[in-house]
């Protein structure tokens, strides 16, 4: 499968501060890919240069084949993290000329953008001024703007944030219909919930560096299964089963799945009379692999946001 | 190239409409009305204050036989000279008294506000006065006394009068005139415009749209539609005045004055006006385009753009003192210096007839345009864009300045 986007040893410094530093990256055609990472990790930056908007100190990229990204403009649907319209003009023109900014013609910008409205509900709004529109509305006439011309590729930075639950929702629905045309999406974000959902592949950026780049699966794979067990006796010969060195918190242990796998635990939790009386085998989520794979100093400068959403999902 | 163009008529569509729909518009149209309100008032009340300043009263202190000759001779020459052209005149007590007057005294007397006095007679007169105001008057009062020592018997003859636009002798002084009159509107017009131009980056970058043009299309179609979205606003805003004065004069004015015509005549003066409007507009325009992409804030765009304005003026000034010195080395550098050179040659316009100057003044002015602009794109691109270097391949940096990104699928 080709890349919609590759990067080989791309370097991009801020007087003197590298806030991409050496990032090789592949992103296949057709996938719904996250960039995770906290504020400041250098997603944006990262973004801007794979896009062309900056140009990169160092290093080699290609957007859908072009070392010229600007160049494929047309078949590229850009939604920046600060979102910017012009308050006068109204939605139906904003989305009119965002698609004409990529090739398209005003006047079938202008029927495709009524299209696009009346869709996500918001037929009312065609001919209303941008200022007049709540902020979720216009930013939902941007992303809009964002998809008109029919994009190969759609990449959003932050697109969730300053949604609430409602649009969040309307955005991740959005983007996997656009996956399902074979658009390939790319969105950056510091809420790994939402990566979590949608996702096939993600990379974790920190620093300016690609700590991961794979599989959702893979990242999570990286993580053995969390055992989660409750005994009424603290000793016996069923504790040659669990790892080495875990201490019990009162009659509870918490411990990785052994790689010898599921069967000779219960065995020997019930052979050696442990007196099973709770077991439960968690599969890792992508905030476990991402504190994994980023660190626990990247995930706890995450915050509370990624705390929050998660809450909200699960 | 096409894909620039095709990209920068789209910014600039939106630019242009934006604009002739708001409300800056309307202020645009009435602006030339500010300054000329306030020069109209400022010279009618500066004529108003000159007048008075300027209007002496001579005291006649002479028999009551010359004193009367001498009032029908100003009366007389005051309506064929017009009556500015001499002092007022006051008829002292002491003309008919018996006792002689003392002049120095009268004039010390602030009461009687004189400026001169006349005593003794009219073939023999006196004149005391400060020495500037006996300078300044004695030529106009003894015009006056021979006057009336003819008796006002002076016949003066009806003069048959018969108007033409220019003649041979006025012709260069009228033409330094037109041109001069050009370089100013050019000034004030471009000026006006390259302000706005600025303007209106400074709010792009504000509301952040700036990002999604960045990302969807070369930065040389952002700076070109913008500057041409001003040009077109600019001639729109033009062809309004043209229209307004026209409609007005028909209505009010009756026939235009007779104007001296330029060396190259009005309809190739006008077209070349409007071209060096443009070349002027799209340097400064470019520049100041420039001074955006090097500032991050607007207080930033306004420290920067003030030198660049004064610079500017005196540019304009430049240009202005070159007009007299046609084919002086000055004007010649004036003609060739890329910022004076359509005030230097609009003025040249004005007064020779040579017109291929014109065409080598424009490509050049053309030339330098492109250059400040492409000079402006880089400077935003890494100084608002905080773009690189574009890598480490060998030519980037040439093909960045002198080259086109191409664009298109």
């Amino acid at each position: 499968m080709a890349n919609a986007i590759e990067a080989r040893g791309l370097v991009k410094e801020f007087d003197g501060f590298r806030a991409v530093d050496g990032v090789d990256i592949a992103i296949p055609e057709g996938s719904i890919y996250g960039i995770l990472g906290p504020n400041g990790a250098g997603k944006t930056t990262m973004l801007r240069t794979l896009l062309g908007i900056i140009d990169p100190d160092d290093g080699e990229r290609y957007l859908l084949g072009s070392d010229n990204p600007l160049s494929q403009s047309r078949l590229v649907g850009y939604l920046p993290e600060e979102r910017g319209l012009y308050q006068s003009m109204r939605a139906v023109d904003t989305i009119a000329f965002m698609g004409a900014l990529r090739g398209l013609p005003l006047k079938e910008g202008r029927e495709k953008g009524r299209e696009l409205l009346e869709n996500a509900g918001l037929g009312h709004a065609a001919d209303k001024q941008i200022k007049q529109l709540s902020k979720g509305m216009a930013q939902t006439v941007q992303l809009m703007g964002t998809i008109v011309h029919n994009p190969r590729l759609i990449v959003l930075d932050e697109p969730f944030s300053g949604l609430d639950a409602l649009n969040q929702a309307k955005l991740e629905r959005m983007i996997r219909a656009q996956a399902e045309r074979g658009v390939t999406v790319i969105f950056s974000t510091h809420v790994i919930a939402h990566a979590e959902r949608l996702c096939e592949s993600i990379a974790i950026i920190a620093q300016g560096k690609i700590s991961f780049d794979g599989l959702v699966k893979t990242a999570r794979d990286r993580l053995r299964p969390q055992v989660h067990l409750e005994t009424e006796t603290s000793d016996g010969p069923w504790r040659k089963a669990l790892p080495g060195g875990i201490e019990a918190e009162g009659n509870w242990w918490h411990f990785e799945l052994p790689e010898s796998g599921v069967e000779p635990l219960l065995t020997a939790l019930v052979e050696g009379k442990a007196g099973v009386r709770s077991l439960s085998i968690e599969r890792p989520g992508l905030h476990d692999a991402f504190v994994a794979i980023a660190g626990e100093t990247v995930a706890a400068e995450m915050g509370e946001g990624s705390e929050i959403e998660a809450g909200e999902i699960l | 190239m096409i894909e620039v163009l095709r990209a920068a008529y789209v910014i600039g569509r939106r630019d242009y409409m934006a604009i002739i729909m708001s409300k800056a518009f309307i202020f645009f149209l009435l602006g030339p009305l500010f300054p000329l309100i306030v020069g109209v008032a400022a010279g009618l009340l500066g004529g108003s204050v000159a007048e008075d300043a300027d209007r002496p009263v001579v005291g006649i202190a002479l028999s009551a036989q010359d004193a009367d000759l001498l009032v029908a001779a100003r009366e007389k020459l005051g309506t064929q000279l017009g009556d500015r052209t001499f002092p007022e005149i006051k008829l002292l007590a002491t003309s008919a008294g018996s006792e002689p007057l003392n002049a120095k005294n009268f004039l010390k007397d602030k009461e009687e506000g004189l400026t001169l006095i006349l005593t003794g007679s009219l073939d023999n007169p006196k004149l005391t006065g400060t020495a500037g105001a006996l300078a300044r008057w004695q030529g106009e009062i003894g015009l006056l006394l021979g006057h009336a020592l003819q008796g006002n018997s002076v016949k003066i003859p009806t003069i048959m009068q018969e108007t033409i636009a220019e003649s041979s002798g006025d012709s260069k002084k009228a033409r330094v005139a037109t041109g001069q009159i050009a370089q100013v509107l050019l000034f004030m017009l471009t000026t006006l415009l390259a302000g706005m131009v600025l303007s209106n980056l400074v709010e792009e970058k504000s509301n952040k749209i700036i990002e999604i043009l960045a990302a969807s299309i070369p930065m040389d179609s952002v700076f070109l539609g913008k500057l041409f979205a001003m040009l077109a606003m600019a001639l729109t805003g033009v062809l309004v005045w043209v229209t307004v004065g026209v409609t007005g004069f028909m209505i009010w004015g009756g026939d235009l004055p007779p104007l001296p015509e330029p060396a190259i005549g009005w309809p190739l003066f006008f077209t070349l006006g409007a071209l060096y409007f443009a070349m002027a507009y799209l340097m400064l325009g470019s520049l100041f385009l420039g001074i955006g992409a090097m500032a991050a804030t607007v207080r930033e765009v306004q420290t920067l753009s003030m030198p660049v304005t004064m610079a500017q003026l005196m540019v304009f000034f430049f240009a202005m003192y070159t007009v007299t010195k046609l084919g002086q080395p000055i004007e010649q550098a004036a003609a060739i210096f890329p910022f004076s050179s359509p005030f230097a040659m609009i003025a040249r316009a004005a007064q020779v007839e040579t017109l291929w100057h014109h065409g080598v003044a424009i490509f050049g002015q053309i030339m330098f345009a492109i250059l400040t602009l492409r000079i402006s794109v880089v400077l935003f691109r890494r100084n608002v864009m905080k773009s690189g270097s574009g890598g480490k391949k060998e030519g980037v940096q040439r093909r960045k300045l002198f080259g086109v990104i191409p664009v298109g699928r």
